[in-house]
């Protein structure tokens, strides 16, 4: 291990214990990533110190916390290449993201005759609010199909595309196969007919680099908890006069300009679609999990990560009775895959039992494993702070199971 | 023919063997699934199948002379342990004495820490499968 990456180990408190009897192994980074000790320090900061109701109090401790919560929103907005801060809004999550476009965006711009179009890889977040949205408006659902390799097949997609595309919403990154979808292609081609494009950047954004004007996609969501940061903060770009012409998703405090109960009109964006008190201590601490980011650099993180793919990868076919899942030519550093004799969820424990965290079973992808004739895998994702020699255990292990 | 009581005492001494360590306690209750007697394809059937379990399970009774005979069988190694565990406690028994067991066993092993809450769930819903059919079979 170099000494620049046991001083990135050094960062992560979490890491440093024993599971069963072993060190800790952690490879389930594309479900949740570990937080460094600044973000864990950051969220005991603001309850020690800054703690207020943000936007609207006359007091010093609401202007620091309204102050920090809208730095994070800054650097959100530099993170992705927005043109604007106004057009990030924080949600809880990407699930509440999608559900926020599909729910306001979708009600007011699809009819009957309208499709939307999603692809086989999509994380069920982004398939079921738009079959909600699809039976509630009339429109049709479409799915742009995969290849065995886990990519999808651009031919198709073509062939799918016509004037009744409203939406294109689809995976930057596949969650359980790891595979990048070619987006900016996809972005052009959708608006060559006049569909919006959304986004599911969930994976893609701890990754890799994020331009949506580069990108010209109309939505991205983000996902604080995939990225280093707390869980439950969720980010939604999406382009000012789109964001503009949608109805606010909910009702309630920050979100309005004026209320009588004869009528009301609606702030601002980004508050417009941030109605009640937000999660303020953990947008605060999201805030240092970007700035963690920054210093390490994506093109750093990005190499570190192939180098540990690349070496399992290796590993993992030298492996009697070991299928991988998710061949894709261009890959985040996920890898699913299948061991013959052993069932997932068995290998999953047993693993544990070695203090390895994985993920098994379907990923939240049941309709992929339906195409890909599997009921689940076992899925390894891998993080900046993981090792060679943390994957060889690995490897060990799953060589002394398929024996 | 050893009582329930019996059983689990033994069940109790074997575990206690590994002395906590976890992928040994693991390859245990797999070789123990492998005593399972092979179950009939024909019932493994959505009736049958068990509810709350992340595996697919299956328990399908029979009564002969007073007895339930279980067959069961699961798709994943280490549930078919669990499936033997209970098995081995309650095949041909009567279903009173099936609705009288008290399980000792399962705290007494450390069966949360050892298959974690999300399984023990899943046991439990095989527990209660099995005690079920039992009292079917006892009110009929």
């Amino acid at each position: 291990m170099t000494s620049a990456l046991q001083s990135i180990r050094q960062q992560f408190p979490i890491l440093h214990q024993e599971v069963n009897g072993k060190p800790l192994i952690y490879f389930d980074n594309a479900a949740t990533t570990q937080k460094p000790k600044q973000v864990i320090d950051a969220l005991q900061h603001y309850y020690s110190l800054d703690n207020a109701n943000i936007h609207r109090a006359a007091h010093t401790l609401a202007a620091r916390s309204t102050q920090y919560f809208e730095e994070t929103r800054k650097s959100i907005q530099q993170f992705i290449h927005a043109k604007e801060d106004a057009e990030c809004i924080f949600t809880k999550g990407v699930t509440e993201s999608i559900n926020l476009v599909a729910q306001t965006w979708g009600r007011n711009n699809l009819k009957p005759g309208d499709e939307v179009l999603i692809s086989a890889m999509e994380h069920h977040s982004n398939i079921v609010p738009w079959q909600m949205i699809c039976a509630a408006t009339g429109a049709a659902l479409k799915v742009i199909p995969i290849n065995d390799a886990g990519e999808l097949l651009m031919d198709e997609f073509e062939k799918l595309l016509n004037h009744n595309t409203k939406m294109v919403a689809c995976v930057w990154v596949s969650n359980a196969l790891g595979t990048i979808n070619p987006v900016k292609e996809i972005i052009q081609k959708a608006h060559a007919v006049g569909a919006k494009v959304l986004l599911d950047g969930a994976q893609a954004c701890s990754h890799l680099e994020v331009d949506v004007q580069d990108l010209d996609c109309d939505f991205l969501t983000i996902s604080s908890h995939k990225l280093y940061g707390p869980t439950g903060v969720g980010v939604l770009y999406g382009k000012r006069e789109i964001l503009e012409a949608m109805p606010p998703y909910q009702g309630g405090g920050e979100m309005i300009e004026e209320v009588t109960f004869e009528k009301t009109t609606y702030n601002q964006i980004p508050f417009k679609f941030e109605a009640g008190t937000p999660n303020i201590g953990d947008v605060i601490a999201f805030n240092e999990a970007i700035k963690f980011v920054n210093v390490m650099g994506k093109a750093n993180m990005a190499a570190h990560e192939e180098q540990l793919l690349k070496h399992f990868i290796s590993g993992l076919t030298a492996i009697d009775g070991v299928k991988l899942v998710g061949t894709a030519q261009h890959k985040i550093s996920v890898q699913s895959f299948v061991l013959q004799q052993i069932h997932h969820f068995d290998v999953g424990m047993l693993l544990d039992a070695n203090g390895i965290a994985v993920r098994t079973g379907h990923h939240c992808t049941q309709p992929l494993m339906k195409r890909l004739g599997l009921d689940g895998t076992v899925r390894a994702s891998f993080a900046v702070y993981n090792t060679i020699d943390e994957i060889d255990v690995l490897l060990e292990a799953l060589q002394k199971l398929s024996r | 023919m050893l009582t329930p009581t019996e059983i689990q005492e033994e069940i109790i001494e074997n575990f206690s063997l590994f002395e906590g360590d976890m992928e040994q306690t693991l390859m245990y209750l797999m070789d123990l699934g492998k005593k399972l007697p092979p179950m009939q394809e024909a019932l493994k059937t959505d009736e049958f199948l068990v509810k709350g379990c992340q595996s697919k399970v299956w328990v399908f009774p029979t009564l002969k002379e007073g007895r339930i005979h279980f067959e069961a069988d699961s798709n994943t190694a280490i549930t078919k342990g669990l499936l033997w565990l209970l098995y081995s406690i309650w095949n041909n028994q009567t279903p009173e004495t099936i609705l009288q067991t008290e399980l000792f066993f399962i705290d007494k092993i450390g069966m949360n820490r050892m298959i974690g809450s999300q399984r023990s769930n899943g046991f439990n819903s095989m527990i209660q499968k099995m005690r079920l059919f039992a009292l079917g079979y006892k009110n009929n």
